[in-house]
């Protein structure tokens, strides 16, 4: 490469960098800013909006909703695909094609109108069953298991299940033993990337929720937004944060073992077109 | 002697209970996730396809016929042209950050930047990225007050945030991180010895744009920007969070029409509304699947 054309390519390198570095951090920065304002144009800057966020019992409800869902979601991912990805893996392998097709469909269903198929069940639910906000754990199980289902079939890639299993078995172990104590601690990785990000699907979910009609975390969050933007946007933030911090786990967390990209650690790139939490 | 009695290791005898093996089928473990999924995802999907084929007297088209009322046709279009700007714009600035991360060390850390952020800015949308854009250029913002203090008003003509081009910023928010994921791969699949066979026959840079990678390139790009398209052609949230009133788009259109507040609800109609979203966005990913085999073909 001559030394003229090395040189423009640094250039609009950084070029490329500084512009959308800007574009990137801006909007969040000003985030900040907002939530640390004053009442007035000319009142110094405060932290009042933060401390009101424990004050708002409406609030603190739907952040204990929220997090009660991503903890039930969490659980409820790892009952269901585990068993069922080890024994298909081990057993079963010509379900496998069709276990990847279900588990990333909803990916290009848009949750809109996953919501106008779901609306008539959660009604028959919410008169029959149950009409707790805990009820979205369903629904929310449907929604990350694309990314769930990717991040535990890295892990169980990497792990050789069929010798393991046999191993185990021929030393006498039930299943039950075989997959709590022998597969499970091989993928704790994976299964830790799967719950973080679970966590972090959840916590982020406004669609289903608001439009039936129930308050979790960000539907409460765009309600205040109408009566006090700056406690919202508190709020906001604070999510924002805890959703990063999760996702900077995970990037860190998968690495070593597996040797995993970022590309490829379950972030589901390829099909985001449901635009589930857009 | 007891050892003989009780050998140590018992694997080559029968099972000491039943001589045969219990009769039920294997696949009986994977029915819960089957039964579980079909519940909560192909039955919500079916009750969408059925119900719009369903109205008060029983099966019809009628649910259809909305379609050629003015603000449903609107409301279409402009979901239409949202999302295609915003991808045509998320697709270019994306495939520039890509180049210039694809340019540098493979191993760096500004590379491993770059990608875990836009891992989690892709995934950034909602009522927080509605929220951020307000925060910075609402009518209160950040750089609108920035910008008044120097003598600049950029809502001289109505605070356009709230409108459809805003919509298209806030939404190349997450658009250009998504493609940067997309595009990535492909732009590493390019050798760099491509560009100098290219030199060694007397190409400039523009022929080797031209000719070897433009065109190489090419159904990756397309099919990208295909795959943003649905993306923002199927966001609500971020919509939602933003505009208040009104269904500008197509989500909140089927939306307002599943849920009206004035009574106006009518779950047929919302669902015909959202079949026709399902049949386009699957459309569109057909056609990003076809390209994507194209680009696997030549870049590995």
């Amino acid at each position: 490469m001559s030394r003229n054309r090395r040189l423009k390519l640094q250039i609009f390198r950084v070029a490329v960098f500084l512009v959308l570095g800007a574009f990137f951090l801006l909007p969040i920065g000003a985030m900040f800013e907002f939530s640390t304002r004053g009442v007035t144009d000319t009142a110094p800057r405060t932290l009042n909006a933060w401390l009101t966020i424990g004050q708002t019992p409406d609030l603190v409800a739907a952040i204990l909703a929220s997090l009660g869902l991503a903890v039930l979601t969490s659980l409820g991912m790892l009952l269901l695909l585990v068993p069922t990805m080890i024994w298909i893996r081990l057993r079963l392998p010509y379900l496998t094609r069709a276990m990847e097709f279900l588990c990333l469909l909803p990916l290009t269903i848009p949750a809109i109108v996953l919501v106008a198929g779901l609306a008539p069940i959660y009604l028959w639910m919410n008169l029959n069953i149950n009409d707790s906000i805990l009820t979205l754990a369903f629904v929310y199980l449907i929604l990350v298991l694309p990314f769930a289902y990717r991040a535990l079939f890295t892990g169980l890639a990497a792990i050789d299940v069929k010798t393991l299993a046999e191993a185990a078995r021929s030393l006498g172990a039930n299943w039950g033993t075989v997959m709590l104590r022998v597969i499970v601690p091989n993928m704790s990785v994976a299964i830790l990337n799967a719950c973080l990000l679970s966590v972090a699907v959840v916590l982020g979910e406004f669609t289903i929720a608001n439009l039936l009609n129930y308050v979790n975390l960000q539907v409460a969050i765009a309600l205040l937004g109408r009566a006090n933007a700056t406690v919202s946007i508190a709020v906001a933030v604070a999510s924002l944060l805890f959703a990063f911090i999760l996702l900077v786990i995970l990037s860190f967390a998968g690495r070593p073992r597996a040797r995993v990209h970022l590309e490829d650690t379950g972030l589901p790139y390829p099909g985001a077109a449901g635009g589930g939490l857009r | 002697m007891t050892v003989i009695e009780r050998p140590l290791v018992e694997t080559v005898r029968r099972p000491l209970r039943g001589g045969t093996r219990l009769a039920t089928p294997q696949w009986i473990a994977a029915a819960p996730f089957f039964l579980y999924v079909g519940i909560f995802l192909l039955l919500p999907t079916a009750i969408v396809a059925g119900g719009a084929f369903i109205d008060g007297k029983g099966l019809s088209l009628s649910n259809f016929a909305t379609m050629n009322q003015r603000f449903v046709i609107n409301a279409f279009i402009n979901s239409v042209v949202l999302s295609a700007i915003s991808a045509i714009i998320g697709a270019v600035f994306g495939a520039l950050l890509a180049y210039a991360v694809a340019t540098g060390n493979p191993n760096g850390v500004f590379r491993r930047l770059v990608s875990s952020a836009c891992g989690v800015l892709a995934q950034f949308g909602g009522v927080t990225l509605a929220f951020a854009f307000i925060a910075t250029l609402g009518s209160a913002g950040l750089i609108t007050l920035w910008l008044q203090q120097h003598g600049m008003r950029i809502y001289a003509n109505g605070v356009w945030l709230y409108q459809l081009r805003g919509l298209v910023l806030v939404y190349t928010y997450f658009q250009i991180p998504l493609m940067v994921l997309v595009f990535l791969p492909a732009l590493d699949g390019i050798r760099p010895q491509w560009r100098e066979a290219t030199e060694s026959l007397g190409g400039g840079t523009w022929h080797y744009w031209r000719y070897v990678a433009g065109p190489l390139l090419a159904p990756a790009f397309l099919g990208s920007t295909l795959l943003l398209f649905a993306n923002a052609f199927s966001a609500y949230a971020t919509a939602a969070a933003l505009i208040n009133q009104g269904s500008i788009v197509a989500s909140l259109l089927i939306a307002n029409t599943l849920t009206s507040e004035v009574g106006l609800a009518n779950p047929g109609i919302a669902s015909a509304l959202a079949l026709v979203m399902v049949v386009i966005v699957a459309i569109v990913m057909v056609l990003y699947t076809v390209l994507q085999r194209r680009t696997a073909r030549w870049l590995q």
